[in-house]
């Protein structure tokens, strides 16, 4: 595959079959590679896709800077993307982000605006739209409620599915913007009416839902339940036990939230195979494992020791 | 049939702090039903009796992790050796 810059090799990532992880021969698992993105995770779409959108319209021009409340990987590819045009980039996240993310941000020239740890991304989001208002030159692409996150896997991440795999009847991702489940959920449905859009959301022990409470009232504008057939709440012990399979199983190396989308994945699949139904489920590997290392997940001796690691840590 | 029900924190004074009991029914409500029978007071936590035994609003209700608002709710089959797990939902939730 030739592309003439390393923005235009954003998506068409592989579509992998689970031989080790799909539970029989009619009921097949599917992971979709979007580590294999040029910053490593799944938001180099909606992020470029926002940015090219914006230019456009006209509300993205020569000189502009974008300002984008982010703990993330969404600030990541906007700060490549940024570099690669030309704008500025200020993110505001959570004083207490990981250093890894705060050095693979100003890796990319990021500014890094730091909001209180209290009320975590919700309190970033606020803050992102104080500065907005005192700054009414820089653009905020807001991917909680930019349409055109979700018009990104609309336009690509749809579309590359349904041509791999016609015969798909689930497609699994986590629920974060929800702009995947959305723009993925929207364009396969059109395509075919009967598929089913499972959502994984990650669901804390007690200790962490006191970190998270002001995040869980969250719900981002993108969001219409309408679009979901159904959700699954994953906890953190299977996310870990998830992702350690995925690598030991079928050598696969993804990120913690990416074990709950399998997880969901499975859930699903085991009641396909229970009703001596066929089925081609697709979940999403939206980053790799790199920025989580430092967890211990991946490492521990056994997944018990791994799971304890985890106790009491955010991971989606 | 036995079926576990991982109890959430807030809901622990009716199981004498256990974290996860186990109970038998072929749906939900007769779950929830045996279990009111040895951890007194759970049901009316978790049902709504005046709204035709709904859940009630802020509690979630997940089958081998699946939300049960997806599937049947309170009248979703269960089988042995299903796994249930209650959660507090908290205020707007995504739902």
């Amino acid at each position: 595959m030739r592309y003439d810059s390393p923005l235009a090799a954003v998506g068409n990532t592989p579509l992998v079959r689970l031989p080790r992880l799909s539970p029989s021969a009619d009921v097949r698992v599917w992971a979709k590679l979007e580590d294999r993105n040029p910053t490593g995770s799944i938001k180099d779409r909606p992020a470029l896709f926002m940015i090219e959108q914006a230019e456009k319209d006209g509300r993205l021009t020569p000189g502009c800077t974008i300002l984008e409340p982010t703990s993330g990987n969404t600030g990541i590819s906007l700060a490549m993307a940024a570099k690669l045009k030309g704008y500025r980039m200020v993110c505001v996240m959570p004083e207490n982000t990981s250093q890894e993310r705060r050095d693979l941000l100003s890796m990319w020239g990021a500014e890094i605006i730091s909001s209180p740890a209290a009320g975590g991304s919700n309190t970033a989001v606020r803050v992102a739209k104080e500065i907005g208002a005192e700054h009414p030159d820089w653009v905020m692409l807001y991917q909680y409620g930019n349409p055109d996150n979700a018009g990104a896997h609309y336009a690509t991440t749809g579309p590359e599915i349904l041509a791999d795999l016609p015969s798909i009847t689930h497609f699994v991702a986590g629920l974060g913007t929800t702009g995947t489940l959305m723009g993925v959920g929207r364009y396969l449905r059109e395509h075919k009416p009967d598929v089913k859009i499972v959502a994984a959301e990650p669901r804390y022990d007690d200790l962490v839902y006191g970190l998270r409470n002001l995040d869980e009232g969250f719900v981002p504008e993108l969001y219409d339940a309408s679009v979901l057939t159904t959700r699954f709440s994953v906890g953190s012990a299977d996310a870990v036990t998830r992702t350690r399979e995925l690598l030991q199983q079928e050598g696969i190396f993804a990120g913690v939230s990416t074990g709950a989308a399998l997880h969901a994945a499975l859930g699903v699949a085991k009641k396909a195979l229970k009703a001596g139904e066929s089925a081609d489920v697709v979940f999403v590997v939206a980053d790799g494992g790199w920025k989580y290392l430092s967890t211990g997940v991946y490492t521990a001796a056994t997944t018990e020791e791994a799971i304890d690691t985890l106790q009491g840590q955010l991971w989606a | 049939m036995a079926i576990e029900v991982r109890i959430p924190t807030i809901l622990r004074q009716y199981t004498d702090g256990q974290k996860a009991v186990e109970g038998t029914g072929n749906t939900l409500t007769e779950l929830f039903a045996d279990l009111e029978t040895r951890h007194a007071g759970i049901r009316a936590r978790l049902v709504d009796d005046t709204k035709g035994d709904q859940l009630r609003r802020f509690v979630n209700v997940y089958l081998n992790d699946e939300d049960v608002r997806f599937l049947d709710g309170i009248d979703t089959k269960l089988a042995d050796g299903d796994s249930v797990t209650i959660l507090p939902a908290v205020a707007g939730g995504m739902a």
